[in-house]
């Protein structure tokens, strides 16, 4: 005797959490059957292996059933097929969107194309996620970036809007299509160390900071907030008068180090590679303006700045001291005439320092 | 030009991309009524388009708008070839035409596509305007409200309970005509569904005129069937119980209805020109049941009429009724046991034209399964008919070689088709009234009909040709029961000034001719008599030196007065006033039997012979089940029959129950016949244990403590009649000497003897039902017995199954074993998927079994879940096994139930009538018959009795220690304000812990899907699992269309799947019906979360119910 056909509707569709869990990481029925026997779910059931593939059966088919409404959680409030409480909603689509951090570093900064899609039983194998759901999670990446992209407004808003996501998955989705969008390198060996949410708090920084939307102009334009502001980026270009000029560059280095010394145990470092250091860091800004540099912010800044501390073996706070006088400082020269531009990226480029400042 | 029907479309969402290119959608929408159709302007480009169109006005006569659906086609404009379809949507209007139901459909509706399923959805706005039409000769009959509920709709009351209506109407099914060789799938289909919907419109439509004419303005207990007849045609029946109902408002005037009971028109009685009748059915002059009715010794006058069936009538309407009939091709319940079986169809015809005026009789039915507090007198048992038709061409010159392909020729179709089917049914409720009256009742309650088709169905997608070789089993089943004849006449529920609460406005409301009547049969039931009312309904009807089975009688353990049968069998659901013992719980007997291949008439004479044996097993499987659960009545009894190629199902599901005012039931002993050998002796005493622990557990299990009933010991097979410390009479004792005897292995004793192998069978199917896991109850009727404090937490679901039998040689035995498994694993199943709703009640569990194909069962459930309140619930049981105080908390409950009035318990209006009544009892029919003759007698009548006892409240429901606070569950209940209304739907009359505030109207649909994709649709699980979760997501919207949030009696009576997964094609037709209504939460009660305590809470909760 086999089962032929085998179906349980409900009318109020009740979904079970671990179930669906178990969907969205990709495993097949009978995986999931083993996992939730060994998860002990049968117990103080009388109920055999085979009622719990029945059942795992007849919730996978619902989440199939359902992820296409997922794919536009807007509609998933207003179709009429699935009798689904608000707040069950609420975490059908959050857990939907939800993803896995390592698959996310690994996708971080790539064009979310057909290419890269195809490489993806790379990335499962590399990650240990299955590649059902680094299909999902990529799926979901592209899906969001498409509807952002032709929307006017800022970036956020409009995922959580349109994706009735909570506020921080609509952030780290923003970041995603943040990175996306400029195409930054964060796959190259040195930036491994960086987690996704190092790299999604600095995409909140650039966004709210370096972004057209983020001169509080809500003129509503297209990618106001996925891409930097050119003028910004021209006016950048004339902070390298703080490294071209010797005068300048020599005046900023003893106001920094008068204020540094005796503060820190790296002091002595810190007045050896001052120079070095804040090339680096202007040099970084004169060349965004070039696209392809953009791409390299990451690495430059990993390269040019924060290598040469940690080698130095910078303290955190060493870290902090010194980027807050070197900002500050510059404002006290008299010739230097860019401080709005300097404090704009100065802001950013300190809080994305500390925050990429670890092991 | 008596209604305008105005509808406008507004906007459409979600639409399917039609267009590849532009990947957007051209939409526009067609409104059809009649023959009449407008169109919207195209909204281009655009998946959400925004139509907003006029009024679209269809000025009709009623007649169509009560036949018509309202039919809307969304479209795909194309500019250089045929526009798409993208979907349907079918808007039944006739709620619209009650004033007392809705009044405005405005809402979301699925765009549904026979291919595809739900296509994006519409907005709709469709509104009647009637007027008033003085015609009596109309043909319509807007106005009357159909209910599914088989009681007294909550918000009514029944001032007239006029008796049974029927009605059927036969179409050719478009599936089979000739072009369906050369039209799509999508446009047969289409075909099908509007003409179904137009059949049940026609259907109704004609129920309601019936209805007008015997006074009444309602008809409940409303039950529509599909029987797909393949090339024999399409059959749409129904059945249902006509009543007066007033609404209950208060201040609303009171209806003046008076003319009681008109008879149903009737004309013919056809007898079938090719059935073959079952033998078992066929008049056996030494049956019991042939023995003339006797008349009940106390009843001074019961030889006059029953109260139902009077002659008399007005003549006014009878007239206008024979036009109407005359008018109208069809129908008939002719009536009369006087019509012999002999007759010819002919002179049968002619006599009943005769008579007609004078002497149509209604058949003494009535569906309701839960009546009002003193409606039920007695009880005698269950009633059942059943019989083998052949659907032959034959039957339908209409259909022969010129093929009609008209769709909707009512008059040539119909001409003789309906006079067959018709004359079929006739024939069949006959034998139920004479069997009711064997058991010295005069009506049946509970009652209700159904077929069972078996076509060859490999060939169902799209056949080119079909045999005409489809046999159909035709059914009937009821409980035989002595009503109170006063709410038949007066129209008082409440006539004895019983409710308080309720009946708000005087009794008085009718007077008129029929008062004397009135008057005479209530002193013909000897009203003064007092009895108590709540066992009342158990004690028998027949008469005890003459009984039409054999019985074991004793006296009622409640009153003491009056005789009941020591079990008793019903269709019905538990009456309020019953006491009951301990908890209920859901009893099946599962059986299959090969048949050999064969078609035509040796299919139908193997089928017929069969029959009466598998009624005699599922009847004693039912009874030693009952037994080891130490339960003594069957509720909500349901018999099925299926048929396959090679093999029949039966299928019988109750809800058992220890009813207080019948004897204790006896255990069950084992006995082998020959004793001689050692280890048989000894393999024979093991299972005797295992049988006396079983039974041990479960009186356990289900609380079944009847405080006059000593512990059995353990292996004593013998029950302890000693119980009755109040009431031992010298009748008790002698009951007791026959108890022992029993236990000697005397015929009546629930003796199994174990050498023959079909009682191994039976012992091993016994204890083979595998317990419910804790925390679940379940049962098929409307309520446990036994369960009280309902949280609001309900979850109603449909599960299919279809298995495949990979063994083509099984025997009986093997086949068997299948079966049960399969539904055991079945109801597993659902206590695992539902653990969350712990703990809870799963109700109106009834299965439907189906052999679509050889190898092939198929079992469908829908039932709901309801959780309760644990902590009230153990308070409760402890109260009752202390057999302290009052029953406050079961009133309420009951109040609950039957809906209607109140059941307060000495409602004088529910006196039975008191009478020394000859009590007599079904004997045992379980012992094994030993001889064939004797077997098939028992079975062929399939009449059972059993007899419900109530004990007097006062003894066992204690009111509600305190408690705290009602379960978390509460907080399941779906938060409001979601944007979509949420729907609650549910198999039962009610949603516990809500006051039903209004009834919109039926929801009767009827869907067809079908694929071609079968794989790509996740097989045929996938395919299903979708199709069903459509057909919940258009009853809801319709309901919420409507207004309403929540859908009542839902029933899903079809559900024919079909595969054929060599074309990667499936097709399944569901039907579906329940009633729309709006309800309210117990307001503050359910507001406040769980931090009231104190049954107090509950308490006035549930009063608020009523």
């Amino acid at each position: 005797m086999s089962v032929e056909l085998d179906v349980f509707v409900v009318n109020t569709t009740i979904m079970d959490e671990e179930v669906y869990q178990l969907w969205l990481d990709g495993y097949t029925v009978n995986d999931a059957v083993k996992v939730r026997m060994e998860g002990g779910v049968l117990e103080g059931c009388e109920a055999s292996a085979e009622v719990l593939h029945s059942d795992t059966m007849d919730q996978y088919r619902t989440f199939q059933m359902c992820e296409r409404l997922l794919h536009s959680p807007v509609k998933l409030a207003n179709q009429l097929l699935f009798q689904i409480p608000p707040h069950r909603q609420v975490m059908l689509i959050e857990r939907y969107y939800a993803f896995d951090s390592v698959f996310v570093r690994e996708v971080l900064g790539k064009k979310l194309s057909k290419g890269t899609k195809k490489d993806l039983d790379d990335v499962s194998a590399k990650t240990g996620v299955t590649l059902k759901s680094c299909r999902r999670q990529f799926d979901n990446f592209k899906r969001v970036f498409k509807v952002v992209e032709e929307l006017k407004g800022p970036l956020v808003e409009n995922i959580r809007q349109h994706f009735l996501l909570s506020d921080k998955l609509a952030r780290d989705y923003a970041a995603i299509v943040f990175f996306a969008n400029n195409r930054f390198e964060t796959g190259k060996k040195k930036l491994h160390y960086l987690t996704f949410q190092d790299f999604a708090f600095c995409a909140g920084q650039l966004i709210s900071n370096w972004t057209v939307g983020a001169l509080g102009d809500y003129n509503m334009v297209e990618d106001m907030d996925v891409d930097l502001e050119k003028e910004f980026l021209q006016d950048l270009k004339e902070l390298k008068i703080l490294i071209t000029d010797r005068d300048l560059l020599d005046q900023h280095k003893s106001l920094v180090c008068t204020a540094l010394r005796g503060k820190t145990k790296a002091f002595n470092e810190m007045e050896a590679n001052f120079k070095n250091l804040s090339r680096g860091l202007v040099n970084i800004a004169a060349k965004l303006t070039n696209t392809k540099e953009v791409r390299d912010f990451f690495i430059d800044l990993v390269e040019k700045f924060i290598e040469p501390c940690r080698s130095d073996k910078w303290t955190a706070g060493d870290m902090r001291l010194y980027l807050t006088h070197y900002t500050n400082s510059a404002h006290v020269l008299d010739t230097f005439k860019h401080q709005v531009v300097w404090d704009r990226y100065m802001g950013v480029i300190k809080s994305c320092i500390l925050k990429m400042y670890h092991d | 030009m008596p209604g305008k029907l105005k509808a406008k479309i507004v906007a459409g969402r979600h639409l399917p991309v039609m267009d590849r290119a532009s990947d957007l959608t051209d939409a526009f929408v067609e409104v059809k009524f009649g023959n009449t159709t407008f169109k919207t302007d195209v909204y281009p480009k655009s998946l959400n388009p925004q139509w907003n169109s006029e009024w679209f006005k269809f000025e009709v006569d009623d007649e169509d708008l009560q036949d018509e659906p309202l039919q809307i086609t969304v479209l795909d404009h194309d500019t250089y070839s045929a526009n798409d379809a993208i979907g349907k949507v079918y808007i039944d209007i006739d709620p619209l035409l009650s004033s007392e139901a809705a009044t405005v459909i405005s809402g979301w509706f699925p765009i549904y596509d026979t291919i595809h399923g739900i296509r994006g959805e519409i907005n709709v706005l469709v509104k009647v305007d009637l007027f008033n039409d003085l015609n009596r000769f109309r043909q319509s009959s807007c106005g009357v409200k159909f209910f599914c509920t088989t009681s007294i709709p909550r918000c009514y009351r029944a001032a007239l309970v006029h008796g049974f209506v029927e009605e059927l109407v036969v179409n050719e099914d478009p599936e089979y005509q000739w072009i369906d060789r050369i039209r799509t799938p999508r446009a047969s289909n289409e075909a099908r569904q509007r003409l179904i919907s137009l059949m049940s419109g026609e259907l109704q439509r004609k129920i309601g005129l019936k209805v007008l004419e015997m006074g009444g303005n309602a008809v409940v207990g409303y039950l529509q069937c599909f029987d797909l007849e393949g090339e024999s045609g399409l059959v749409v029946r129904a059945i249902g119980t006509a009543c007066t109902l007033d609404k209950l408002i208060p201040g609303s005037a009171s209806n003046t209805n008076t003319h009681p009971n008109t008879a149903p028109a009737s004309n013919a009685c056809n007898s079938p020109s090719k059935e073959i009748k079952e033998p078992v059915f066929s008049e056996d002059p030494t049956h019991p049941l042939s023995v003339p009715p006797t008349p009940l010794r106390t009843l001074p006058s019961s030889s006059s009429p029953p109260p139902f069936s009077p002659s008399k009538l007005c003549s006014r309407q009878s007239s206008s009724s024979d036009t109407d009939l005359s008018l109208t091709p069809k129908m008939g319940m002719g009536s009369g046991i006087s019509v012999g079986k002999e007759a010819g169809p002919l002179k049968t015809l002619l006599r009943q034209q005769a008579q007609s005026a004078l002497e149509q009789r209604e058949f003494p039915f009535f569906t309701l399964t839960c009546f009002p507090p003193g409606f039920l007198v007695h009880i005698g048992g269950v009633v059942s008919a059943r019989s083998v038709k052949l659907l032959d061409r034959i039957h339908n010159p209409a259909l022969g070689n010129t093929r009609s392909y008209k769709l909707l020729d009512w008059n040539s179709v119909a001409a003789d088709e309906p006079e067959t089917r018709d004359a079929w049914w006739e024939e069949i409720r006959q034998e139920i009234k004479s069997h009711a009256k064997a058991l010295g009742c005069h009506a049946v309650v509970g009652y209700s009909e159904s077929t069972t088709i078996w076509y060859i169905t490999h060939t169902i997608l799209r056949p080119t040709s079909i045999s005409s070789e489809e046999v159909c089993i035709l059914s009937a089943s009821g409980t035989a029961a002595m009503l109170n004849p006063r709410f038949m006449r007066e129209g008082c529920l409440d006539a004895g000034g019983s409710d308080q609460r309720l009946s708000r406005q005087p009794p008085l409301g009718m007077v008129g001719s029929e008062r004397a009547e009135g008057e005479v049969s209530s002193s013909w039931l000897g009203f003064d008599d007092a009895s108590p009312p709540s066992c009342g309904f158990c004690h028998i009807p027949y008469d005890e030196f003459n009984m039409p089975f054999p019985a074991q009688l004793t006296y009622c353990y409640h009153c003491r007065r009056q005789k009941v049968p020591d079990v008793l069998f019903t269709t019905i659901d538990l009456p309020a006033e019953a006491a009951v013992t301990g908890k209920g719980c859901l009893i099946q007997a599962r059986l299959c039997r090969t048949k050999k291949k064969a078609q035509g008439e040796v299919n139908a004479t193997a089928i017929s012979n069969l029959l009466p044996f598998m009624e005699y097993e599922l009847h004693t499987q039912l009874m030693n089940k009952l037994k080891l659960r130490c339960m003594n009545a069957l509720f909500g009894l349901r018999i099925q029959i299926s048929v396959g190629e090679n093999m029949l199902l039966g299928l019988a599901s109750a809800t058992g129950v220890y009813l207080s005012a019948l004897p204790a039931p006896g255990g069950i002993q084992i006995a082998g016949k020959t004793p001689s050998d050692l280890s048989y002796d000894q393999h024979i005493s093991t299972m005797q244990k295992r049988i006396n622990d079983t039974i041990a557990m479960n009186k356990e299990l289900y609380n079944i403590h009847p405080p006059e009933c000593i512990e059995e010991v353990v292996g004593s097979p013998i029950p302890d009649r000693q119980r009755s410390r109040l009431f031992r009479s010298t009748s008790e004792s002698s009951d007791e000497l026959s108890e022992l005897d029993l236990s000697h292995g005397k015929k009546d004793a629930f003796v199994l003897e174990i050498d023959d192998t079909d009682a191994v069978e039976d012992i091993q199917s016994l204890l083979t039902d595998a317990p419910m896991p804790a925390g679940f109850y379940s049962c098929n009727t409307e309520v446990m017995p036994g369960i009280y404090n309902w949280t609001s937490g309900l979850q109603m679901f449909t599960s299919v199954r279809v298995y495949r039998l990979n063994n083509a040689n099984l025997t009986n035995q093997g086949l068997n074993k299948i079966f049960t498994d399969l539904c055991e694993n079945l109801l597993k199943s659902l206590y695992f998927k539902l653990r969350s709703m712990i703990p809870c009640c799963l109700c109106h569990l009834n299965f439907t079994v189906a052999v679509p194909e050889e190898e092939l069962i198929q079992v469908a459930v829908t039932a709901v879940a309801m959780s309760f309140d644990k902590e009230t619930q153990l308070a409760a049981d402890k109260a009752l096994n202390k057999g302290s105080g009052e029953n406050e908390e079961q009133l309420q409950f009951s109040m609950e139930l039957c809906g209607e009035s109140t059941s307060s318990n000495n409602q004088p209006t529910a006196k039975p009538s008191g009478l020394p009544e000859s009590a007599m009892t079904h004997s045992s029919s379980r012992d094994r018959c030993s001889t064939w003759l004797e077997l098939l007698r028992l079975k062929a009548h399939t009449i059972r009795r059993g007899s419900v006892k109530t004990t007097s409240s006062s003894e066992r429901c204690s009111p509600l220690p305190e408690v705290r606070s009602r379960s978390l569950r509460s907080t399941r209940s779906l938060p409001c304000g979601a944007p979509v209304t949420v729907v609650k739907m549910t198999p039962l009359s009610f949603l516990p812990r809500t006051r039903i505030v209004k009834y919109l109207g039926i929801i009767n649909m009827f869907f067809i899907r079908e694929t071609t994709s079968l794989r790509e649709e996740g097989g045929v699980s996938g395919f299903l699992h979708s199709f069903i979760a459509e057909v919940f997501a258009m009853v809801r919207a319709h309901v919420a269309a409507l207004g309403g949030n929540a859908v009542v009696s839902y029933s899903m009576k079809e559900c024919v799947f079909m595969e054929n997964p060599n074309k990667n094609q499936a097709q399944c037709l569901i039907n579906v019906s329940g009633d729309a209504v709006i309800f309210v939460r117990e307001s503050d009660q359910e507001a406040i979360p769980p931090l009231i305590t104190c049954g107090q809470t509950s308490t006035t909760g549930a009063d608020g119910t009523t």
